[in-house]
């Protein structure tokens, strides 16, 4: 597993830039120019994790993070969601740099490669922040009847939450 | 708004817990390393979300993409059959499809904004129509081929191999994607346009 997803990445620079050369295109202009871009990134980012990391720790120091994955415990037995990543999914649909927060802090207690580390790390790679995607693109469009969208977006969510867990578990180790 | 409700919540629970366990020196300690943390973070995920940026910039440049929308677009024609008679909208879904698979989020919104912009015109509707919570579901479902952000993470958290999380990440958007299809088309009976 491991050994053949070691050549994900490299072959990802590797295919395009050739593809690119050939055509006689400009290589390394694009990547110094696609890498500039996602420094607008930051502007956002920086404050939104320095603040939410605060209070993340926070939590955890306290105790309440303990507490608060104790009382979700029964909730989480039922949709085979290990209890530790409960504060995960409840936060992932509403803010994308607060789930950041909240799997860097399971990560690094629980470790990456722990079983828990890698359930975050699943869920956190393969759900959205839902709410706002919906508010944008419905905000934009003047669509002030959303119907179903808001329960049929959360139902995938859920669906990846539970699948996350049972996939995290399924090849871990291997 | 929503946000001002999760810090501010955090923060009640932090404090009553912490007086209630007297933990209330680690919680104060735990403000400052959070915050350092947080920066830290930012900073060690900055360089890998920077090169995967410039491989994107690369993939949109080398045809890549265009060969993506190209093999995307008779799955779409299937998925959203009344937006397909306008060969416009088809095409910006498509990229709306093709930038998200290849993760470039910030290409992706616009173009689905352009999409059900679209839609919206040709309806003339303020309801939703069942194709615009299709494609709504399609981008909250995040369909990522390379989770990047994710992988930086973990490398960043001394994982043995970030990218070894690729096999799990396919399959559980796929179930997710598939669910949420499943569900739009049972409810789409339950709330009527």
């Amino acid at each position: 597993m491991a050994a053949l997803t070691a050549y994900v990445i490299p072959l990802l620079l590797l295919l395009p830039s050739v593809a690119s050369v050939v055509r006689r295109q400009d290589v390394y202009s694009a990547l110094l120019e696609g890498g500039r871009e996602s420094l607008k990134l930051y502007p956002s980012l920086f404050p939104a994790l320095v603040i939410l990391l605060s209070g993340v720790e926070m939590l955890r120091a306290s105790g309440a993070m303990e507490a608060l994955t104790a009382l979700l415990t029964p909730a989480a037995k039922v949709l085979c969601i290990p209890p530790e990543t409960l504060p995960l999914v409840l936060v992932r649909p509403v803010s994308g740099s607060a789930a950041l927060a909240v799997a860097a802090d399971l990560m690094a207690y629980y470790g990456p490669d722990s079983l828990i580390g890698r359930t975050a790390a699943i869920m956190l790679g393969s759900t959205e922040t839902t709410f706002y995607t919906i508010s944008v693109y419905f905000g934009a469009a003047r669509i002030s009847r959303t119907r179903y969208a808001v329960p049929a977006a959360l139902l995938a969510d859920l669906a990846g939450f539970v699948t996350a867990s049972l996939a995290a578990r399924l090849f871990h180790g291997i | 708004m929503a946000m001002s409700v999760v810090f501010t919540g955090m923060l009640v629970l932090s404090l009553l817990f912490g007086a209630a366990t007297g933990q209330m020196q680690q919680v104060s300690q735990a403000a400052l390393s959070g915050a350092k943390k947080g920066a830290e973070l930012c900073l060690a995920m900055a360089g890998p979300i920077c090169l995967w940026s410039g491989l994107s910039r690369l993939l949109e440049q080398s045809g890549a993409e265009r060969v993506l929308t190209r093999v995307l677009r008779p799955i779409l024609r299937r998925l959203f059959p009344e937006a397909s008679r306008d060969p416009k909208t088809l095409g910006k879904l498509s990229e709306n499809v093709t930038a998200n698979l290849l993760g470039l989020g910030n290409a992706a919104t616009p173009l689905g904004i352009a999409a059900v912009k679209r839609m919206q015109a040709s309806s003339q509707s303020e309801s939703a129509s069942d194709e615009m919570c299709r494609l709504v579901v399609l981008n909250t479902a995040s369909i990522q081929l390379i989770p990047t952000t994710v992988a930086a993470l973990r490398a960043t958290c001394g994982a043995g191999a970030p990218f070894d999380i690729l096999l799990p990440v396919w399959l559980t958007s796929i179930a997710s994607v598939t669910v949420g299809l499943w569900g739009a088309k049972l409810f789409c009976r339950i709330w009527p346009r």
